[in-house]
């Protein structure tokens, strides 16, 4: 109820920001024997200012999808996503990226291997027609990389070869906030880092979530890491969305048969699965033949 | 005492390359008891897979065995006679299971045939040419069938359909194929098996399936003893019974898992714990976490003394110029100069 809680102290209505209503994406295949697979399946949810909302599932359950509908780079099928409380397509491009932003799974395929890192950072004032001056860019990169705990001169001018991945997310992270974006998705923003540097990640991103009020939608796998850093949580499966809550209540006590049993599946640090009990299951079924 | 299954003692290799030598395990010494389960943890990039390549006798090109002596069930692996390796050890005795393996199945042919393949390589003496003149048609016939049988009923006994070898590995999802790897590598019922993140690439619940599969293997007496790499230690906190940490190429501490879970003694296995983001049920709030400061050390001229200390909280004069060695502690052992006298 933290969040809640917090925006009722302060006195102001917390705002949507993101809404997601009757989403659907149906992807087809072929010409003469369509085949049909909806991806995302009537997703309704909303995101407010300020908050972090998770998105789990395994793989196959169309959490990219969502985002890649929320980023515009596919149009739905059905449905629509509201940024701001207007429709995203009506949205000029350069606008709509300045407020929204990304960051992907994989630091160093994000960069091109024969620039300077600096470039992944410059690149984003071309979302601005006018831009800035040079200057104005440099002192812009330096205050922004320090406000996330990251020294400037150790980085800027170096080759994404010579960084560890943990620093080139973290550099990531940086193009957000330098253009004052209001809400990030990150897709599975920490899954290719290691556990000691992962810390590092989540952690800032809850700072930024407590500092700057930017609001972040978190999609991954890991439901450790959904536990950790999500006020809300949205579980999908196969498509749809089959529980969604506050983070608090649906990690505590799920409600949805699909959600126990993927929680029962975590492992956790200081509970050790039985497996006298869980002996062999029946036999995995083979796929049919097509 | 038994004979330790496995027994690496001040186990020595490098990558070789224009970049330079890279001391990627650099004085191992870990021994793997019969019937137990040893976990081996660590950061990218400390060892763990080179440990395992170098053990299980086939490194890739690129990595050179430098010095140092395995020993699995008492046969010393870079001594003997490579035919000998090759027939008796491997598969037999131990079996590896490489990172991402399962997809080394060949994708246009069917389970069945990849598995026949194997069979062939490992049971045989003699070059495949001369095999296949020496015995009849009807005699070759029946052996195939002999041979799918068994590897039909090894498979049955990892949950898995026997049917999945008339399938192309396409048609599989991730955790059928990372089964039917694990089950073609243990059809000689090896007493060792040596896995390397298995289920990094799986989702909570195909995770959860692999690894009640080994621990079923293991229950039905097929494989004796496992060293399971990886990553996440909360995956190892659920079926292994030691553990060990590796740091920049060396073995910082050898401790019972719960040990290792609850109160861990070296600075970086504890770090490294608290570092973990784990679900629990029972949490409420927030935050909490720390990460380790720094980065892992370049091992082509990693630092002096122990290899920990530039990340360490609590490093001595004595720590930047001499390493520790593994000591006693506890139920365990342990590298780190605090533990000394």
């Amino acid at each position: 109820m933290a969040w809640s809680l917090a925006g009722a102290m302060m006195g102001e209505e917390m705002e949507k920001i993101l809404q997601c209503e009757g989403l659907t994406k149906t992807f087809t295949s072929g010409l003469i024997r369509t085949k049909c697979c909806e991806a995302v399946k009537n997703v309704t949810f909303d995101v407010e200012k300020g908050e972090i909302v998770a998105l789990v599932g395994e793989s196959g359950s169309g959490k990219t999808t969502v985002a890649r509908l929320i980023l515009r780079l596919i149009e739905p099928t059905s449905g629509q996503v509201l940024f701001n409380g207007k429709d995203v397509s009506s949205y000029d491009r350069r606008e709509y990226y300045r407020r929204v932003q990304a960051i992907v799974q994989d630091p160093y395929s994000a960069y091109n291997p024969f620039y300077k890192v600096d470039r992944v950072l410059e690149e984003i004032f071309g979302l601005y027609k006018d831009g800035f001056s040079p200057e104005k860019r440099k002192e812009i990169i330096v205050s922004t990389l320090k406000r996330i705990g990251i020294n400037p001169e150790e980085i800027l001018g170096r080759f994404p070869h010579q960084l560890s991945g943990g620093q080139l997310q973290r550099f990531l992270i940086a193009r957000p906030l330098m253009i004052n974006s209001e809400i990030v998705v990150a897709d599975e923003a920490t899954s290719m880092l290691d556990a000691s540097t992962r810390a590092g990640i989540l952690n800032l991103l809850l700072s930024l979530k407590d500092n700057e009020k930017i609001s972040i939608l978190f999609i991954t796998h890991d439901i450790a890491q959904a536990q950790y850093i999500s006020d809300k949580v949205l579980v999908m499966q196969m498509g749809e969305v089959v529980e969604q809550g506050l983070a608090s209540e649906v990690f505590r006590h799920p409600a949805h048969p699909y959600t126990k049993e993927l929680f029962s599946s975590v492992p956790q640090l200081r509970e050790k699965w039985d497996f006298e009990k869980t002996t062999q299951g029946p036999a995995d079924k083979c796929p049919e033949n097509p | 005492m038994a004979e330790p299954l496995l027994k690496i003692e001040d186990l020595k290799g490098n990558y070789r390359g224009i970049f330079g030598i890279v001391r990627a395990v650099d004085g191992v010494t870990l021994t793997v008891e019969s019937g137990e389960t040893m976990g081996l943890a660590g950061e990218s990039g400390c060892g763990k897979s080179t440990l395992a390549q170098l053990s299980s006798g086939s490194p890739s090109p690129l990595l050179h065995y430098e010095s140092g002596k395995i020993l699995v069930d008492g046969i010393d692996i870079y001594k003997t006679d490579p035919e000998v390796f090759r027939t008796e050890v491997k598969c037999k005795r131990m079996s590896y299971v490489p990172q991402a393996s399962m997809d080394s199945l060949n994708p246009v042919k069917r389970i069945r045939d990849f598995v026949l393949d194997v069979v062939n390589e490992r049971t045989s003496k003699k070059p495949l040419i001369l095999r296949i003149r020496d015995l009849s048609r009807a005699r070759r016939k029946s052996l195939k069938k002999e041979n799918l049988k068994m590897a039909g009923d090894h498979f049955e006994k990892l949950g898995l359909d026997r049917c999945v070898l008339d399938r192309y590995p396409h048609e599989l999802s991730g955790g059928m194929k990372q089964r039917v790897v694990i089950g073609i590598s243990t059809l000689w019922n090896p007493k060792l098996l040596i896995i390397d993140e298995p289920t990094s690439a799986l989702d909570v619940t195909t995770q959860k399936r692999v690894i009640e599969s080994l621990v079923n293997l293991k229950r039905a007496g097929i494989i004796k003893s496992m060293l399971f790499i990886s990553h996440d230690i909360t995956v190892l906190g659920q079926l292994c019974d030691r553990c060990a940490v590796m740091y920049g190429g060396k073995i910082v501490e050898v401790n019972r898992m719960d040990d290792i879970l609850n109160k861990p003694e070296h600075p970086y296995t504890r770090m490294l714990i608290s570092s973990v983001v784990s679900y629990d049920p029972t949490r409420m709030g927030k935050g909490g976490l720390k990460s380790i400061p720094g980065s892992p050390p370049d091992l082509r001229n990693p630092p002096e003394g122990c290899r920990f200390y530039p990340r360490c909280e609590m490093c001595s004069d004595r720590c930047k110029s001499e390493d520790p060695p593994l000591k006693p502690v506890g139920n365990g052992v342990v590298a780190c100069w605090r533990h000394d006298g």
